[in-house]
Order: structure tokens, then C-alpha cells, then sequence
């Protein structure tokens, strides 16, 4: 997603001399286009997370609309106090990208994993958090939201080639992208995983379980009402994130099932617990966390037996 | 005592809220009341503090908030009944600047924080190429925080000239003075290593904490003033004791305070 994102930055850019890039010393290959397009409002922070969203902060009071970019750890854990005290308390317009969210860097490892963002983001109110799952969504994420009010973090992909079949460049803000309808189960991803489930949904339609699909990429606004629609309408529902299990998008449903009283059941697919110092591919990871198609369809299939 | 702009006059209102509402943070407020006074008095250039063309001021020691409402009260921006309301239910003034006061830029309170948005501030004023300045105030022990040196390496490394550090060298930090705690000297020889344009002033001196910002920056480089100061300056009992930093008075310190300032401004 990242080459799709700063070609579409770089294109909001030229049109827009509100818009500063930030990089974290990240973004060989990816942020070229942005350099190409705007010169003089990239800056390189360097290794300094914290400096990164400090600098953002001033840009933003000074009526500027910065985006800061880093690997989606280092983009949300490292400077957390700075988001939390700069942009979410001022409202004011930082954009923050965590690339990689999920198991992206693969065996790069634990330090580099993005699986608290959604979490820590969720906690503090008056940040909008997207989570595309393919590039033309992403680009529509960023297109729905660059000139927001407050600030955004953008949870994206390290992949550029990865597409969603179906997917076809939707993205609803404050609501859900349905990729797949099924009256059996609801599956809930979001990332990089929603293909994952798409696959799960496709196996499970072999075996007899007619399962939906959705992407949530808006996690904040909160697609409240539509999750609650669509919720209603099974009995069963599986989230699936490349995240840790509390705080994540599975929470987000709990939450909407609980306080709506909606009757379903709901099984939460997610990291589980920290590393055990064993590293992989995301693909690797995502089996040995049980997130792919074939351990979520499993488990759909269980829990309807 | 008048009703001016002046470091005396912000230590008598700092003293007398501090007093009223029974909080501490006096020696730290009391130890930056000149530099406050100057900037407000002589350097900062704002006609009104929601102008978007206005000098920016970060009070990164957010706990000397007390000092900087006393400024801003002075300078006419709140009425005295509002600075009466220090640390009141509902109060706009609490111990740390919250945004959304008039002549506050920047909330702050957690140290660290403020001088790499100050370093953005400063870089949006060049990026639009206006003449605007940012000064930034810290405190010594501040720069204990590994935030203090990114930013410090960042604007040095842009030459950002438009912007100014002062620290505020009390020589206290909670628990004990600094040299105890984390030794920062040669605190300007630090500053100068990251490449800045380091001077070293008396911090009680208003002339020279203006003439300090004021003077050109050797080859762009941003300023640290390094403004040697007294914690609890003013005050005999409050002067370089550590206790200061966080005890509240009772009525007869505070009696005594008010006597100590008087003395020391009829000198």
C-alpha cells in the first residue's frame, strides 16, 4: 500500500501547500514520489519517533497538515505521549502512517510487529483510525479523510501488490465495506487479513456454511450502526485481525454486541499472547497465530457443529 | 508594587494565588518570574494572542504555569477575578497550561514535550516565510529527557534561527539538586556540541534575557540561553531549597514571602 499512498499524497501535494511529509528515516522506495513532487516540505526527522509527532504538532498549530510516517510500532507506541498530548488534545490535523500493521515485517520480529496500534489509538478519543486492506482502498481511505479536522492514524500494508478481490476501492467512512453476504456467520477483518477471510468464507461455502465477509477499515468513526445491522442478522460472528486480542477490532464488535444486546455469538481471531521468540514470514505467522483462511474456517466450522 | 509587567509583580501575583489556592510549584515559578517578565515586557511580539502571525511562547516547564498566567494576566488577556479561580473546580488555570487559554500556544506538563513542537512551530514560520520567532522555555532537569536532544539536533541541523531555548538553570530538580541527580554541566557546552548558538546570562536580569534573544545568531544557528537562575528567587526561606519545588506555604511563610518580596523591591 505504501507506493499507492505516496503517489496519492504526492498528487494531494501538488495541490495543496498544506501538506508536509515526516519520515522517520523510513521510506526508501516509497516516499520518492512525495520528495519529486513537493521538495521542499519533506523532512527526514531522523531516528527520533517522538521528535517526528513533536515537529508535526507545531506544523499543525502553524496551519500546516502533516503527515508523519514510520513502521506502525515506532509510528504509535514510541511517540504515544506525543500524540496523546500534541494532536488528540489540541485537535489539531497530524496524520500519523504505521506501516506494516499486523505481522507485515515478518521476520524482521517482535520489535517490529504492529499489533498494539489499534489498541493504544482506540483509547484516546479524537483520532480517527483507518486500517485499508488493499492499496485502492487505502487510496481511498487517504482521499475520505487528508483534510479531517483532527488528526488520523493510517494502519497500512507493507505490500504494494496485494488486491482484495472485490474489494474495488471502497471505503466508508464511519461505516463497513461488505465484500461477501452469508446468513450463517460474519466474518469481521480488517488489514491485510480481510483477504484471508475472504478465502475462509470461499472454503466454508464448500463445506455448506454460507458465511459473510466485511472489511472494517474504519475502526474510528466507529461503523457502530452498520456492524450492528449486519451483526443482527447471524448468529455467529469472527473477527479476524493481525493484532493482539484486547482492544483490537474484535473489542470494537464485543462492544457494539454488548451495549446493542444483539444475539450473537462472537469469537475473537487474533494474536495470541507475546512472542516465543520464533520468527517467520507474515504468512507463517499468521498460521501459527491461526488467522489464516484454513484456521479461521476451522474454527467457524467448529463453532456451528 | 504597581500594576506592570515586571518579574517582582509576577512573583507577588504567583505568590499570592499560589498562597490562596494552598499548591506548591512556587520555587520553580518563582525562579523563571524575570525571564517571563522580559518576554512578555521586551522580546515576544503579540498584539493579540490569537493572531496567527504572533512570536510563539512554550512554557515546556508547564509547571511553572502559575508564572505565565501572571504574565498573561498583566499583559490584559485574563481579568485578575479569573487568575483568582487558580486551581478552582472548572477553572481554565491549573497547575499545568491547558489549551484554550488566551496567550497559551501550547498546552504542556509532561516534560520533554515542548520543544520539539516548538522546533515545528519554528520550521512552519520559515516554511512560510514569515518573520516570527518561538522561544521556548525549559528547565534544567528537563533536559534529562532524550526528546530535549532530538529536537535539539533537528533545529540545529535546519538552521532554524527563528527559534530560542532558554533554560532555566535553578540547579533543583524534584528530589534533589541537579548536580545529584543526573550532573548536566557544561549545560552550555552541551547546547553548543548539538550546534547551537550557546550563551550563559544572569537569569534575573531582564535586560540581558532580552538582549540575548535579540542579538543576531552566529550562522543561523538556533539560541540556548542558558539563564542562571535561584530557585525561589526573591523569597529568603524559598531560595535554593529543594522543598520548594513542591511544598505550599502556610499563612506564616506566606506572610513572610510577601515581606521578603517587598523588601526586595524597595532595594
Amino acid at each position: 500500500m505504501r507506493t499507492a499512498v505516496f503517489r496519492a499524497l504526492a498528487d494531494l501535494g501538488r495541490r495543496d501547500a498544506r501538506i508536509v511529509l515526516i519520515t522517520g528515516d523510513l521510506g526508501f522506495m516509497a516516499v520518492e514520489p512525495f520528495i519529486d513532487a513537493c521538495p521542499g516540505r519533506f523532512f527526514n526527522a531522523g531516528v527520533a519517533e517522538q521528535d517526528m509527532i513533536g515537529i508535526a504538532t507545531g506544523l499543525a498549530e502553524s496551519g500546516f497538515i502533516p503527515f508523519c510516517y514510520s513502521i506502525a510500532p515506532f509510528a504509535s507506541l514510541r511517540p504515544y505521549e506525543f500524540i496523546r498530548n500534541g494532536p488528540v488534545q489540541h485537535g489539531w490535523p497530524v496524520r500519523i502512517i504505521g506501516v506494516g500493521g499486523g505481522f507485515d515485517y515478518g521476520h524482521a520480529g517482535y520489535s517490529h510487529h504492529g499489533i498494539e496500534d489499534i489498541a493504544v489509538m482506540r483509547a484516546l478519543p479524537g483520532i480517527s483510525i483507518v486500517a485499508p486492506s488493499d492499496p485502492a482502498q487505502a487510496v481511498a481511505a487517504l482521499l475520505a479523510t487528508w483534510d479531517l479536522p483532527g488528526p488520523v492514524y493510517y494502519r497500512i500494508g507493507k505490500d504494494d501488490r496485494f488486491v482484495v478481490p472485490g474489494l474495488d476501492g471502497r471505503f466508508t467512512l464511519g461505516g463497513v465495506d461488505r465484500l461477501r453476504a452469508g446468513h450463517d456467520c460474519l466474518l469481521i477483518a480488517t488489514g491485510t487479513l480481510v483477504s484471508e477471510a475472504c478465502t475462509a468464507a470461499e472454503r466454508l461455502a464448500a463445506t455448506g456454511i454460507d458465511a459473510g465477509v466485511l472489511a472494517l477499515a474504519s475502526i474510528r468513526p466507529e461503523p457502530a450502526d452498520a456492524l450492528a445491522g449486519a451483526l443482527a442478522a447471524v448468529p455467529l460472528a469472527v473477527t479476524v485481525e493481525a493484532h493482539q486480542r484486547n482492544g483490537g477490532i474484535g473489542s470494537l464488535v464485543a462492544e457494539v454486541i454488548a451495549e446493542r444486546a444483539i444475539p450473537c455469538r462472537l469469537i475473537r481471531r487474533a494474536a495470541t499472547g507475546v512472542s516465543d521468540g520464533r520468527t517467520g514470514s507474515a504468512d507463517w505467522l499468521h498460521r501459527r497465530h491461526g488467522l489464516d483462511a484454513e484456521s479461521v474456517a476451522a474454527a467457524v466450522a467448529e463453532a456451528l457443529a | 508594587m504597581g500594576n506592570q509587567l515586571s518579574g517582582d509583580e509576577v512573583r507577588a501575583l504567583v505568590l499570592a494565588e499560589a498562597f490562596r489556592a494552598g499548591v506548591g510549584h512556587i520555587g520553580p515559578a518563582l525562579s523563571v518570574a524575570d525571564i517571563i517578565a522580559a518576554l512578555y515586557r521586551r522580546v515576544l511580539r503579540v498584539d493579540r494572542p490569537d493572531d496567527p502571525e504572533r512570536d510563539r511562547f512554550v512554557l515546556s516547564k508547564g509547571h511553572a504555569a502559575l508564572a505565565l498566567f501572571a504574565a498573561i494576566h498583566l499583559r490584559g488577556w485574563i481579568t485578575r477575578e479569573e487568575l483568582a479561580t487558580y486551581c478552582a473546580d472548572g477553572s481554565r488555570l491549573g497547575v499545568h497550561p491547558e489549551y484554550g487559554l488566551p496567550g497559551v500556544d501550547l498546552a504542556t506538563g509532561s516534560l520533554g514535550q515542548g520543544l520539539p513542537v516548538a522546533v515545528g512551530m519554528a520550521l512552519a514560520a520559515r516554511l512560510q516565510r514569515s518573520s516570527r520567532r518561538v522561544v521556548a522555555l525549559l528547565s534544567d532537569a528537563e533536559c534529562n529527557e532524550g526528546s530535549v536532544w532530538e529536537a535539539a539536533m533537528f533545529a540545529a541541523h535546519h538552521r532554524l534561527d527563528g527559534l530560542t531555548v532558554i533554560v532555566d538553570l535553578n540547579g533543583q530538580q524534584a528530589l534533589a539538586p541537579t548536580r545529584d541527580v543526573l550532573d548536566l554541566s557544561p549545560l552550555a557546552a552541551r547546547w553548543a556540541a548539538f550546534g547551537w548558538d550557546a550563551v550563559e546570562i544572569d537569569g534575573h536580569d531582564e535586560a540581558a534575557i532580552a538582549g540575548a534573544i535579540a542579538a543576531p545568531r552566529r550562522e543561523g544557528r538556533p539560541r540556548a540561553v542558558i539563564a542562571r537562575t535561584v530557585s525561589g528567587k526573591g523569597v529568603s526561606f524559598m531560595e535554593g531549597q529543594v522543598a520548594w519545588h513542591y511544598l505550599p506555604m502556610t499563612a506564616a511563610q506566606f506572610a513572610q514571602a510577601t515581606s521578603d518580596l517587598r523588601v526586595a523591591a524597595a532595594s
